[in-house]
């Protein structure tokens, strides 16, 4: 197993709302959260390779892994500020994206 | 009578005075329709894949944002009718999030339409005209005009007609769907240049010969984006019915001989600027003079059915100066502010032309709701022959509106929040959406403009700064025309955060240029702070109401660099 520099997400868009979404577990989900998290280069390539089976299934598009911190919480965090909006919504309408339905608040 | 049936009315009387779909538009609407649909379905079944089906949805103006999927509408020429504004607001309650976003190619953004409801979006926008072809994609995009196109007092005639030409001419041209790059055009008929045509591939100037005769100046190579640069006359007058050949003469210039092999150098403006505007004059006219004109020839008989959809409105026979408009500035302050700042003079006595800002005091600059979108269908078919305007600043015109109306109609725009007296002033920021809708953008330009409408939030102060545009891009591809802006902004990514590069110096008008670094960049905090410093060195050293961009020409950049040194060396983290 070799050891990612910082672990990783998937992420990509649902096809038919072009939401914002992470591989989890059971599927893909809508919140951050419950995404699955890579911490090889091993796993990164296990979710690389669900995403574009996905891709292919023509249930997500847009598809690719970000690095995240672990929060105390167990919850992966975006380290790039891009993928931090991507999680949440507009910094500019808190009352629209997944910020608007709860997600934490954690966008510098 | 309701204030509904009042409108119904006025909707039922108003004159035709924009381009009516005749049955060839509305059927090759309909047919794009029914077609998208398909490839949606084929899509979703899986038959496409998304390699193949992305050309089709572009092609439709239809992205893949930050967010959600963005849905690009056009508006010809930048004219709505109070119909299709209301359409625009039907379509972002029933489909998107209860608003739009104007763009600067006088177009408007849905943010957060789902694939599967596209389709039927297309088909509302086609029941009243309406479409989103070509807004996307390698082709010639939405023609853009002066805003005050027909109404303005400096014009020598009305754009719209040639531009609705263009628009025929361009749309669906099977030889120009596959060029190397997005291609733009912009066109105006005034001696003041409001449609910032030297910075696009093409811009037309109408124009008048020694013999009196209207045609146009030709400009290309200019264009913002990663290399800008100020287009270049390449012929002086080009006869109207010469006009569709001759633009027909550089498209196969430019499609033989534009870069392909780079997405980076594949516009016109690299073209002209590598060969040389001698070297693409001499080709553009070779080709001019060998090709069959017979295609092209302008039907004048045709070119007058599309002028008739221009038909100026029925004006009433009014003084120029209006008693009521007047007694009205007098007892309210805020309305006179109002109308010194957001009304244009008219053509035609007795009437203005109203500015409606969509730039509030921290609001997101070119963002309406609904319910805004549908106050403006109301107020133009109240106050202005239902017809309305939008800006390449991101701001809605009132183009016909009386005198006398003026306080009434202001009265109506305050209550819905749309009376902010800041056309042109230094809170009227075009800013595109940034990162926090744009899957291009390497920084948020939204929130700057915020920060600096907040700190110029005294309007009294703003009239006293007089002109000042600010133009703020979230990504080096400068959709909010950050290198024309006397002040312009550009955001970036330094170290893993967003930062910010201020420019001074750039012109969108006939004396166009293109802005200089002022240093290095500065973070999101800092930006407000800089700019004040600037402005506050410009009060100090202008003379009497110069501009802003003519002082700083007079007193040169590095003036301008030099107050931010001083600001540094005085304990300022700037």
């Amino acid at each position: 197993m070799t050891q990612l520099k910082h672990p990783q997400i998937l992420l990509a868009s649902n096809l038919k709302d072009g939401e914002v979404v992470f591989l989890g577990h059971n599927g893909w989900e809508r919140d951050f959260r419950q995404a699955r998290i890579a911490k090889s280069q091993e796993e990164a390539q296990t979710l690389e390779t669900i995403g574009k089976a996905d891709s292919s299934a023509n249930i997500i598009v847009d598809v690719y892994l970000t690095d995240v911190e672990i929060t105390d919480d167990g919850a992966p965090r975006p380290l790039h500020y891009r993928e931090k909006m991507r999680i949440k919504g507009p910094s500019v309408r808190l009352d629209l994206g997944k910020q608007a339905r709860g997600a934490p608040d954690e966008l510098e | 009578m309701s204030l509904n049936d009042t409108n119904t009315l006025s909707r039922i009387n108003s004159p035709k005075t924009t381009y009516q779909y005749d049955e060839f538009d509305k059927d090759f609407i309909r047919e794009r329709v029914a077609e998208f649909r398909e490839q949606v379905r084929r899509r979703l079944e899986g038959s496409l894949t998304e390699e193949e089906f992305r050309p089709f949805r572009l092609m439709n103006g239809l992205y893949l944002q930050l967010h959600a999927y963005m849905l690009r509408v056009a508006i010809p020429y930048g004219t709505l009718t109070s119909q299709q504004m209301r359409r625009l607001a039907e379509i972002a309650d029933r489909w998107d999030k209860g608003y739009g976003h104007f763009t600067t190619r006088q177009n408007l953004q849905y943010n957060w339409p789902r694939l599967i409801d596209t389709p039927d979006i297309l088909e509302a926008l086609a029941e009243v005209d309406m479409h989103a072809i070509q807004t996307s994609g390698n082709c010639i995009r939405n023609v853009t005009a002066d805003h005050f196109a027909g109404v303005a007092a400096d014009e020598i005639e009305d754009p719209r007609p040639t531009a609705e030409f263009l628009r025929q001419w361009s749309s669906a041209h099977p030889e120009f769907s596959f060029l190397p790059r997005k291609f733009k055009i912009a066109i105006t008929g005034a001696t003041h240049d409001r449609a910032a045509t030297l910075a696009h591939d093409i811009g037309l100037r109408l124009v008048k010969n020694a013999s009196g005769e209207i045609g146009y100046c030709v400009i290309i190579g200019g264009g913002l984006g990663r290399s800008p640069f100020i287009g270049k006359i390449i012929r002086e007058y080009v006869p109207r019915s010469a006009l569709l050949a001759y633009l027909e003469a550089i498209m196969r210039v430019y499609n033989r001989y534009g870069r392909r092999d780079n997405k980076y150098k594949a516009r016109i403006k690299i073209l002209v600027h590598e060969k040389g505007i001698e070297t693409i004059r001499a080709a553009v006219e070779k080709e001019f003079a060998a090709m069959d004109h017979t295609a092209f020839q302008q039907d004048p008989q045709e070119f007058e059915r599309v002028a008739a959809s221009f038909t100026p409105p029925p004006y009433e026979i009014l003084p120029s100066e209006s008693s009521k408009l007047a007694k009205a500035r007098v007892e309210t302050p805020a309305f006179d502010h109002f109308v010194s700042v957001n009304v244009s003079e008219h053509k035609i006595a007795g009437y203005a032309i109203v500015t409606v800002s969509l730039k509030p005091i921290n609001g997101i600059p070119g963002d309406a709701t609904s319910h805004q979108m549908r106050v403006l269908a109301d107020a133009c078919d109240r106050f202005g022959f239902g017809e309305l305007r939008v800006s390449h600043e991101q701001n809605i015109i009132l183009p016909h509106v009386k005198k006398d109306d003026l306080f009434a109609l202001w009265q109506t725009l305050d209550a819905a929040d749309l009376a902010t007296a800041n056309a042109g002033l230094v809170s009227d920021i075009i800013s595109c959406p940034g990162l926090d809708y744009c899957s291009l953008a390497t920084a948020r330009s939204i929130p700057i403009a915020q920060a600096i409408s907040q700190r110029f939030s005294d309007m009294a102060r703003q009239r006293r700064i007089g002109k000042l545009g600010i133009k703020i891009s979230g990504c080096i591809n400068a959709c909010g025309h950050h290198h024309i802006g006397a002040i312009g902004v550009l955001g970036l990514e330094k170290k893993g955060q967003e930062s910010y590069q201020i420019t001074l110096g750039g012109d969108p008008g006939f004396s166009a240029s293109i802005g200089e670094i002022l240093g290095p960049g500065v973070s999101a905090d800092q930006v407000p702070e800089v700019i004040e410093h600037l402005v506050d060195f410009y009060l100090a050293e202008r003379h009497e109401t110069e501009a802003f961009i003519d002082t700083w020409r007079r007193l040169g950049h590095a003036r301008f660099k030099d107050v931010l040194r001083r600001e540094g060396e005085d304990g300022a983290d700037i």
